[in-house]
This record gives structure tokens, C-alpha cells and sequence, in this order.
């Protein structure tokens, strides 16, 4: 009896280890740098090009895309062994489609202000190449836990660069962070003006390859090698 | 079962749709009335922006009531109705629209609100027309003699972002400001969206988005139609005041 009681904790605490473990936690990790999905795999620009001009809708698109790629990855990997394969992509497709409307619906529910930015781009997280793209290289073929680390990681990887982004678009095109004015106003009357080109969407393209550029220049494991 | 058979494929197809719809409808339902409240304080925020007052929607019902005088329903003859079961407020303009289409356009309901700001009266007249994408919409507001355009404000659902989709900025809904809807000798002519320059003396004229024509054009027509209905309750409201203000000069 008590060496029953004994063993049960020490099993849960291993469990707990094993819930956190190294390769885990690489899952989470990966995707911040070594295996960006915007930076590295390119993926999801579309969006970080729309909804980047201001840093409130984009931490809600960055919650968002967290959410369903989460949730969306950990459903996939529970169902993964029932899936008929030759209608995976559509099951897949339907799951994220479900979790957007639902996502879309809460938006519109609390945050309508925010959801009307957003517009059609909450729809268009449907098509977002990042979740379709962790649902068949990862989430098909591993176990719920590992899977839901793995999409809330690239959610994360996704979210930092929109915010990013957007936090260098609103600083130079509106003179502003998160809607409050951060220019003081004496720059403007010695002659600064906003960049209106920051508010466009060549901007985001810009500031996500000069991400790309500082990123590479200090991560070894991205640089090419020069021979081919 | 097999799972690559046909009929394993399709059963799991159909449970996954039931399932799915009943997941769906329940949010639908559960958050309706959140969403209902945010669309009800949107259109606040737009009837308060025609006469010029911006808000936020924390604050939009507040001031909605201290700047609302009456909110009253015409009917095709633009005699009021007096019916307690309509509220002005909660009349969809597309329904009324529809009874149009379908040939009940004498059963059509017109909502109008009156406003005062500063002490003059604004008579606030609800639009709803097409845009190149989807529905655009607006607040027109008419100042006291029923005539001269004291603001407007547009909305739209998927207007194209920097093209048609301007028609939501001051710097279009602006131009709206001291137009005219009657001509000279008392005609409807309504508003018009032109392309390539307004002279600046014009009446009934305003410049159109560059590169949005369809919306353009989409806001001449909503005007031209929604406006028009609205004429007879002027002719015999203006009357009134007129002869009212005959027996007072008598």
C-alpha cells in the first residue's frame, strides 16, 4: 500500500519531465529561430503584409493564427489514426476552417472594432500555408502533446515577426506604439514627418527581409554554404 | 471497418460534418447577442458621426441619447407612422429593400432620425446600396431646412483597401458638407460621385475615389434612390413650418 502510494508522484513527476522534455521543448524553440516559419520557411507573408500597418490588430492576428494552429494541430494528431487518407486534406481543411469561424465569431462577439481591421484576413487563416503545412508534416504523424507544442511554436514563430513588423511600420508611418503616440510632438514641428510608404505593404516586405538579413548574419546553422 | 474503403470514408465525412455544424451553431447562437449589441453601438457611432461627433463605442449609447431628439418610421407617402411595434432604430434596411424588389414597394418603411447638435435640428436618413464587393451604406445628414447637407458618414462591407474602401474616410465623406439634394426650383436631384474634377461652386457634385468607380457609382445610385423616397415627408414637413411660420408673421 504504501509503496504504491510511494511510486505514483515519482511516476507523474517523470511524466511531467517527459511532458517538458528537451526534444519538447525544441518543438516550441525551433520555430522562434532555427526554423521561422515567415523568416526561414517564408510561409504566411500574405497576412504579415495585411495586417502589420498597426501593432493591435496584428497581436490579435498573432493570437489568432496562435490558436488555430494549436488547436488546430492538436485535433489532427487525436484524429490522426482514424483520418481516411484520401480525404485527409479536406478533414484537415474542415478542422481549420471550424476553429477560424470560431475565432472569427469570438472577434466579432468582444473585439469588434479590432475584428472589422481585420476583416477578411481572420477568414483567410483558412489558407494560411503555416497551419495546412504543420497539420501534414507534423501533426499527422505525431502524438497529440508533441503536436500541440509544435503548432502553439509556430504560432508564436508567426506572431513575433507580425508584431515585429508592425511595431516598425506604426513607429514610422503613425508615430505611434499600440495606438499611443510615442513622436514627441516638438520632432514634428522641427520638420519630421511620418513615412507614408510605412503604412503601405512594400514596408512589411521590406522589414521582413531585414529581419531575414539580421537573422542569418547571426545564426550559422541558416548560412549556405557557397559551392552549389 | 477498412479505412481506406468507400464506405468507412464517407461515414466519417457525414460525422464529421454533423458535428461540426452543431459545434458552428452553437457559437452562432451563444454569441449573437454580444455581436447584435456591438453592430447596434456601430450604427450609433455612424448616425453620431453624420452630424459630426465622433465616439467610441464605450460612449457611443450615451451620446446617441443626449444628441437624439425623435427617431421616427415614414411610410412610401412620407406620412409618418405611428405604429409603438416599429422602432426606427431596429429597422433593417435591406428587409425594406427586399419588399421593394419583390414588388411590395408601397408596404416599404422609411427610418429617420432627427438629431440636435448645438441647438439646430438634423434630419439623419439611413442609405444602403451596393459596392463593387459587397453592400456600402451611410448616414446622410440634412440640416434644418431639409435641403443642405450638414454630413454624411459611409461604411461598406469588403470595399477593396485604399480604392473603393476611401469612401470611408473624412477626407471623402467631408466633400458631403453644404450640398444640396434640391435644385433651385425645389427638384430632387440628389447628390452626385463624379470622375475627373467638380467645379467648386457645384451644388449636387462631389469627386469621385480614384480608382474605385463601381463604389463610386454605387453611392450616386444609393443616394439618388434612398433619398428620393424621403421628399414627400420634406414637401408637407417644410410646408408646415412654412405656414407656420406665415401665421406667426401674420
Amino acid at each position: 500500500m504504501s509503496t504504491a502510494t510511494s511510486k505514483a508522484p515519482a511516476r507523474r513527476e517523470s511524466s511531467m519531465a517527459n511532458l517538458f522534455s528537451t526534444k519538447n521543448r525544441k518543438l516550441v524553440k525551433d520555430p522562434l529561430n532555427d526554423n521561422n516559419p515567415i523568416t526561414v520557411q517564408v510561409l504566411g507573408i500574405c497576412s504579415a503584409l495585411a495586417v502589420t500597418v498597426q501593432m493591435k490588430p496584428s497581436i490579435v492576428m498573432a493570437l489568432s493564427v496562435l490558436v488555430v494552429c494549436a488547436f488546430s494541430n492538436l485535433t489532427i494528431s487525436l484524429l490522426r489514426n482514424s483520418i481516411p487518407n484520401r480525404i485527409r486534406i479536406i478533414v484537415q481543411l474542415t478542422v481549420v476552417a471550424t476553429l477560424v469561424i470560431l475565432v472569427d465569431q469570438v472577434l466579432k462577439a468582444f473585439v469588434y472594432d479590432i475584428s472589422k481591421q481585420l476583416s477578411v484576413f481572420v477568414g483567410l487563416i483558412i489558407t494560411n500555408c503555416i497551419i495546412m503545412g504543420r497539420l501534414e508534416a507534423f501533426a499527422m504523424a505525431n502524438k497529440p502533446w508533441p503536436a500541440l507544442l509544435d503548432g502553439i511554436g509556430n504560432g508564436i514563430g508567426y506572431g513575433a515577426i507580425l508584431i515585429i513588423v508592425s511595431a516598425v511600420r506604426e513607429l514610422l508611418g503613425s508615430g505611434k506604439l499600440m495606438g499611443v503616440q510615442v513622436v514627441p510632438d516638438i520632432m514634428y514641428q522641427w520638420g519630421y514627418s511620418n513615412n507614408g510608404l510605412a503604412i503601405l505593404p512594400p514596408t512589411a516586405l521590406i522589414v521582413v527581409g531585414v529581419i531575414i538579413w539580421i537573422q542569418r548574419s547571426n545564426n550559422t546553422k541558416l548560412i549556405e554554404s557557397d559551392k552549389n | 471497418m477498412d479505412k481506406n474503403s468507400s464506405r468507412y470514408t464517407i461515414l466519417y465525412a457525414s460525422v464529421m460534418v454533423i458535428v461540426v455544424a452543431v459545434l458552428l451553431s452553437v457559437a452562432a447562437i451563444s454569441l449573437a447577442p454580444f455581436q447584435a449589441k456591438n453592430v447596434r453601438l456601430e450604427k450609433m457611432q455612424q448616425i453620431l458621426l453624420s452630424i459630426g461627433v465622433y465616439s467610441e463605442p464605450s460612449k457611443a449609447a450615451a451620446l446617441y441619447r443626449k444628441y437624439i431628439k425623435e427617431e421616427i418610421v415614414l411610410d412610401k407617402n412620407g406620412t409618418v407612422v405611428k405604429d409603438g411595434a416599429i422602432a426606427a432604430f431596429d429597422i433593417d434596411l435591406k428587409k425594406e429593400q427586399d419588399k421593394a424588389k419583390a414588388g411590395a414597394g408601397d408596404k416599404q418603411l422609411f427610418p429617420l432620425f432627427i438629431l440636435e447638435k448645438d441647438g439646430k435640428t438634423n434630419y439623419i436618413i439611413p442609405v444602403r446600396g451596393k459596392g463593387l464587393w459587397g453592400p456600402i451604406w451611410g448616414y446622410i445628414a440634412l440640416a434644418a431646412d431639409m435641403n443642405t447637407l450638414s454630413g454624411a458618414s459611409f461604411g461598406h462591407k469588403s470595399e477593396t483597401p485604399g480604392l473603393g474602401a476611401e469612401i470611408e474616410t473624412p477626407a471623402f465623406q467631408d466633400q458631403f458638407v453644404g450640398k444640396k439634394i434640391m435644385d433651385e426650383a425645389g427638384k430632387f436631384v440628389s447628390v452626385k460621385v463624379v470622375k475627373g474634377g467638380v467645379p467648386p461652386d457645384s451644388e449636387h457634385a462631389v469627386d469621385a475615389v480614384s480608382g474605385g468607380t463601381i463604389t463610386s457609382n454605387g453611392v450616386t445610385e444609393m443616394l439618388q434612390r434612398t433619398l428620393a423616397n424621403y421628399i414627400p415627408y420634406f414637401k408637407s414637413a417644410g410646408n408646415k413650418e412654412n405656414m407656420a411660420q406665415a401665421s406667426i408673421d401674420n
